[in-house]
This record gives structure tokens, C-alpha cells and sequence, in this order.
């Protein structure tokens, strides 16, 4: 049985796909490879398209090659790939909790990272990107074993408006203890203050390695998890009628979870509301059936941070902003539309 | 007639009403005690008599010089802060009758930080007797914000507070681009600290700046309790009580955002002071807002200065922002609160 939109697993009344699955896929390859080139072209100095091409196929180490293939390819990338994985770890961490609000960094878990990553750089004077991911991997487990326990707390667990405030309260305490880490450590400062509300400069191919490893497992577990995770969204008692082991299954899904948004923390910082902008928008695209909409999460995140990216080189060139200021004004719309609307389960 | 009717309906007094008059008499003590005990406390040690001596001008040498011209102004505005918060949490949650509606919480804290900031930088020249006025109109816009985008028929709890996160996010996003576009490493480093929430080397000047502010708008609030107390009962009891309801809640809502604004121009958006002031202070003396307003604000100043005392002294020399102490403790308080389910926020 495949997880297409018309299996009972999948059962969408309330979210036909409003797309057929194969323009979906075209447009996103396109649209994708449209921003990236974008990505690549546009910044302080722009580099006509010509001059991108003959860049990638000729490098010849002129000042103009330097920028597109040194300091722009990369940065494409790591966008691409941070904004993949906060649009699936936002999606997972939906499924999981059935709240359409959940989010890495609204519940705390890209804040667990932050914390861990820049503690290793101001107490024990780790710097290295290789070893700072499964620092930050480990920080947000942490946050996200909070969050875990305070949603099952209580008389009826929480409910999803209350999660979302005990998140921001996780979150707010979680951004303290940074802010005064790094008031202790004003050398950490010049780097983390860009880093602190998410940043994409000085992405590196060495820092993209180190958190590869950890990022493909988190997404191979995600595409292992797509069928339980659809029995699930019917409810546990159903879930566990079709045989799901509803536990455990949570359980790989918050792991997979970890892996992507504590991953992404380490490359480019806590970048805010990527996670719930993303699975909102692309539920609208192509319905809630599970297996498209997680592929839908990683093309529309790869496609916001790179354009959010863009805007915070272009907007106050030659100065920068973080890119995570972009992604707050796209996504605090998306979270002011689901609070006016009231929440309902996912 | 009417009078008799408002005796009827008031809320049914606390069990502990009757003991208000010791609850004030007690908080009032304590509060002095701390205000002495921490004024002695710090790198130059100084016994609370010698403190007592030095505050009424009996005594001099180093010892005096550092109590009353170091140390004090410093408490005071500290007192000044926390108690500024603590009103406008009582302000707040009166007129949302909200339990969690703290001015950090619902985005009025958000939204006078970022003005503050947005000013500080553009404008370094400005005095700091003009940063509360600043502020208010920040704190102002988001509270207006935050109350017309929640509006549907009332105020649900569960919206304004999500409301209040997301524009929160967004305040914080526009510090942190603000902050990154800081040239000098040194200034940046103070609006981290100025974000985090502290008093460190707040003197005279800024007591200046918030004090007549508080002077100004707390007997304002004192005078509107009559309308905070029927606002409790309900909007149909308020105008059967002859109470403007709209009227009344909106001189509220800027009372409040006079408040909130003045104390974070001076010490950073402080989290948590006007969540768990208002709170203590209801399970103290019952829900009548006239001693419920006088608690809060005892409780607050002695909340600031308690946390400010912590902050000099866990990691003397270096003076942690006292925010990070409040969130330490009013964090897992509100935790508590969301997770025990008795604030009703819905």
C-alpha cells in the first residue's frame, strides 16, 4: 500500500491537495533552483548570471569566482539545507504533538542547542564545528525531553495553546542563560550576536560536514516514520488498533526531531518560526497526507531561508542583518493567523 | 441602591482578606529588611546598622559612600523597576482577566525593548530622561496591537498570549538586527546585557527617568481599582455597575504601557517580575484588586532587589543581568502554574 492522498491512512477530508503531485514536484525543482541561482548572483556586489556559470564550470580564482564559489555556494547551501530541516522537524514535531503550532524554536528545542553550543564555547572553549553539533544535538534533546514532560503533565496533558506558552517560557529561559553566558564572554559575543537570532555567515563546507551525518539520519528516520506516523494522525487508540506501536514511533519521530533542529542550530544559529511558516504553507499546497507534505516542508524551507537569506545581504548592504529577523516577520503572521483563527488539533 | 449591589457581587472575599493589613505590614518589613540587608552586601561589606547609619546621614567614610552613592541609587531603581512591573501585571491581568497576561508575556515588555533599542542606537545622544517617553510609545503600539489583533468577541485568554508571542518574536528579531548592525563591540555587548534585563550601573540619572513615571501612574491605577474590581465580574455586571467598559480599558491599557515601558527604558525587558508578583500577591490577600495592587508592588520591588542582590553577588566580580535570576525562578514558576492548570487562561 503506497501513502498516496487516497489511502485511509492518509484519510484528508479537510485538506485535498490542491495541487497534482507531479507539478508540485517540477515547480518546487524550479522554484528551487531559480532562488539558489538567485542566491548565488545577488549580495554586496551582484555577479551578472553569465559570470555565476562560468564561475561554477571555469573556476579561474578571480575576485568574482572567489565570491560565488568560496562565500556564496556554500552559504547557498547550508541555507538550503537549515531551511530542509527546521521545515521537517516543524512538520514532525506537529504530527507528534497534533498541535499545528509546534515548532523547534516556539517550543524551546532550538533554544536546548543555542544554550549547549555557545556553554561549550564560553565555559570549555570549544570552537570547532565538528564538535560543536552533537554538543547542540545533545542540548536539544534535552529541551525537547522538557517539552516531552510538560505536555504529559498535568491532569489531561497540556493543551496546545498552553504547550505553546510553556514553550515560550522554556524558550525564554533558555535565551537568558544565553545572553548572560555570553555577557560573561565578550569574545564569544562578536560571533554569537549575529549567530543569536540565526545567521548564515561564514557557512562553511567543514561545518556542513560535521552536521551532514546527523542531519541525513534525522531525515532518513523522518522517511522511515511516514506511514505510522499517518495511522497517527487518526489518533493513538486508532493507531495502535492498525498496529502502530504509537510510543516508540513518537519516540524516533522526537529523535529525528533533535537530530534536524539541534543540527541546524549548530550551522546557522536559532532561527526563528522557520518550522511553523514552512508545514503551514505547504499543508495549504499539497493537503496534510503525510509523505507529500514532508517533501513539500524541505523544498518551501530550502526556498524561504535561501530568499530570507538574500533579503538580510540586499536589505542594509553593505551591513547584514540575521537572516532569522527575515524569517520572524514571515513567520509571525503565520502564528498571529493560527491564534486568531483558535487552534484546533493538527 | 448601586452601592449595595457592588457589595452584593464583589468577589466573594478571599479567606485571607481579613489579614491584608498584616499581609501589607509584613511585605512592607520584609521589603525594607532587604533593601538594607542587600544594600550591605558586595565587594565593600557593610553591616546593616552601619547601613541604617549611612542611609539617614549619620555616617561617612568608604563605607557610607559606597551605600549611598553606589549601591542605593542602583536598589532604587531596581525598586523602581519591579515594582513598575508588578503594577502593570496587575493592570493587565485586571482588565483581560487573564491570570497569565504579565507584560512580558502578552508583548508590551517586547515592544518598549525594542523602541528603547531602535532609539538607543539611532539616537545615542539622546538623555536618558527621554528613553521612558520612547518606550511608552513602543510598549503603547504593541499593547494596542496585541489587544485589537486578539479582540473576537472578548478577549480568549489563550489567543492574547499567543498573540503576545508572536509579536514578542518579532520585537525580539528587530533588537537582535539592530544589535548586529552594531559596529562597537563594546556597545553591542551592553544592549545584550540591556536585553538580558539588568540594573548594572544604573544610578541616579535613570532613577530620575523612572521614578516620575511611577510617581505619576500608580496613584492613576490606585484611582481606577473601583473599575478594575468590577471589570472582574464580567463586562455585562461592569455596565450594569455603571462602568465605561471600553473607556475604562483603555486608560488601563495605556496606564499599564506607561508602566511596563518606564521600567524596561531603564533595565531591559526583566522577565517574569510582573507575572509572579500579582500572583503571590493574590494567593496572599484574595482578589480585591485595591490590596491585591498594594502587595503586588511591595512584592515586585522586593522580587528586584532580591534577584539584583543575587546578580551581584553568585558570580562577583562579574555582575550577571538580573533578568537571567528572575527567569531562573519565574520560568519554571510559570511552568508550574500552566502545568497545575488553575490559571484558567481560557
Amino acid at each position: 500500500m503506497t501513502a498516496g492522498p487516497s489511502t485511509p491512512l492518509g484519510a484528508t477530508q479537510a485538506g485535498e491537495p490542491v495541487l497534482p503531485d507531479l507539478v508540485v514536484v517540477v515547480l518546487g525543482a524550479a522554484t528551487l533552483a531559480v532562488v539558489a541561482g538567485a542566491g548565488l548572483m545577488l549580495g554586496a556586489t551582484t555577479v551578472p548570471a553569465t559570470g555565476v556559470m562560468s564561475a561554477l564550470t571555469a573556476f579561474d580564482g578571480s575576485a568574482q569566482d572567489v565570491t560565488v564559489v568560496d562565500v556564496r555556494l556554500p552559504r547557498v547551501v547550508v541555507a538550503a539545507v537549515v531551511g530542509a530541516s527546521l521545515g521537517v522537524a516543524g512538520a514532525l514535531m506537529q504530527a507528534i504533538t497534533r498541535n499545528p503550532l509546534a515548532e523547534p524554536s516556539l517550543l524551546g528545542v532550538s533554544w536546548g542547542a543555542a544554550l549547549a553550543a555557545v556553554g561549550a564555547q564560553v565555559v570549555a572553549g570549544i570552537g570547532t564545528a565538528a564538535a560543536l553539533v552533537p554538543v547542540a544535538i545533545g542540548g536539544a534533546a534535552v529541551a525537547g525531553l522538557v517539552i516531552v514532560v510538560l505536555a504529559a503533565s498535568g491532569r489531561a496533558g497540556l493543551t496546545p495553546e498552553r504547550l505553546i506558552v510553556a514553550g515560550a517560557a522554556v524558550s525564554g529561559l533558555l535565551a537568558a542563560l544565553v545572553q548572560g553566558l555570553l555577557v560573561l564572554d565578550s569574545e564569544s559575543l562578536e560571533v554569537a550576536r549575529r549567530w543569536l537570532a540565526g545567521s548564515l555567515t561564514g557557512a562553511s563546507w567543514d561545518a556542513l560536514v560535521a552536521a551532514a551525518p546527523y542531519l541525513l539520519a534525522g531525515t532518513a528516520l523522518s522517511a522511515c516514520l511516514v506511514r505510522p506516523l499517518s495511522a497517527l494522525a487518526l489518533g493513538d487508540d486508532v493507531a495502535r488498533g492498525l498496529g502502530v506501536r504509537t510510543g516508540l514511533v513518537k519516540g524516533a519521530a522526537a529523535l529525528a526531531v533533535v537530530a534536524l533542529a539541534g543540527g541546524s542550530v549548530a550551522l546557522a544559529g536559532p532561527i526563528l518560526l522557520v518550522g511553523l511558516a514552512v508545514p503551514h504553507a505547504a499543508r495549504a499546497l499539497v493537503g496534510r497526507d503525510l509523505a507529500p507534505l514532508l517533501v513539500a516542508c524541505a523544498v518551501l524551507g530550502a526556498v524561504l531561508l535561501i530568499v530570507s537569506d538574500i533579503v538580510a545581504r540586499i536589505a542594509v548592504a553593505p551591513e547584514e542583518l540575521p537572516v532569522g529577523v527575515m524569517t520572524a516577520l514571515v513567520g509571525a503572521p503565520v502564528l498571529l493567523h493560527l491564534a486568531r483563527r483558535g487552534v484546533t488539533s493538527a | 441602591m448601586i452601592s449595595g449591589l457592588r457589595l452584593r457581587l464583589l468577589p466573594a472575599p478571599a479567606p485571607g482578606a481579613a489579614r491584608t493589613p498584616l499581609v501589607l505590614v509584613t511585605t512592607a518589613l520584609v521589603g525594607l529588611a532587604t533593601f538594607v540587608v542587600t544594600l550591605g552586601l558586595g565587594e565593600v561589606s557593610v553591616a546593616p546598622a552601619d547601613v541604617v547609619r549611612a542611609l539617614i546621614g549619620q555616617a561617612d567614610g568608604d563605607g557610607a559612600f559606597v551605600v549611598t552613592e553606589l549601591r542605593m541609587p542602583r536598589a532604587l531603581v531596581a525598586c523602581c523597576v519591579g515594582a513598575g512591573l508588578a503594577a502593570a501585571g496587575v493592570v493587565l491581568q485586571g482588565l483581560t482577566r487573564n491570570a497569565l497576561a504579565a507584560p512580558e508575556l502578552v508583548g508590551v515588555s517586547a515592544g518598549a525593548h525594542a523602541a528603547a533599542v531602535v532609539v538607543i542606537v539611532l539616537l545615542p545622544d539622546l538623555p536618558t530622561s527621554v528613553l521612558p517617553a520612547c518606550a511608552f510609545a513602543g510598549a503603547l503600539a504593541t499593547s494596542g496591537l496585541v489587544y485589537g489583533l486578539s479582540w473576537r468577541r472578548g478577549t480568549s485568554g489563550s489567543r492574547l498570549l499567543l498573540v503576545g508571542i508572536a509579536v514578542t518574536t518579532v520585537g525580539y528579531a528587530i533588537v537582535l538586527g539592530v544589535i548586529s548592525t552594531v559596529e562597537d563591540l563594546i556597545h553591542a555587548s551592553q544592549l545584550v546585557t540591556f536585553m538580558a534585563g539588568s540594573v548594572y550601573g544604573r544610578g541616579w540619572p535613570e532613577l530620575g527617568a523612572v521614578f516620575p513615571w511611577l510617581a505619576l501612574l500608580l496613584p492613576l491605577v490606585a484611582l481606577s481599582i473601583r473599575e478594575l474590581d468590577a471589570l472582574a465580574l464580567g463586562d455585562p455586571v461592569a455596565r450594569g455597575l455603571g462602568v465605561r467598559v471600553e473607556a475604562a480599558r483603555l486608560r488601563l491599557l495605556v496606564l499599564a504601557a506607561g508602566l511596563a515601558g518606564s521600567a524596561v527604558a531603564v533595565a531591559g525587558p526583566v522577565g517574569f517580575v510582573g507575572l509572579m508578583s500579582p500572583h503571590i500577591a493574590r494567593r496572599l490577600v484574595g482578589g480585591a484588586h485595591g490590596p491585591l495592587l498594594a502587595t503586588s508592588v511591595l512584592l515586585g520591588a522586593t522580587i528586584m532587589l532580591l534577584a539584583d542582590a543575587l546578580a551581584r553577588l553568585a558570580f562577583a566580580p562579574i555582575d550577571v543581568p538580573v533578568g537571567v535570576v528572575t527567569a531562573v525562578v519565574g520560568a519554571p514558576y510559570l511552568l508550574w502554574l500552566l502545568v497545575r492548570g488553575r490559571t484558567n487562561p481560557e
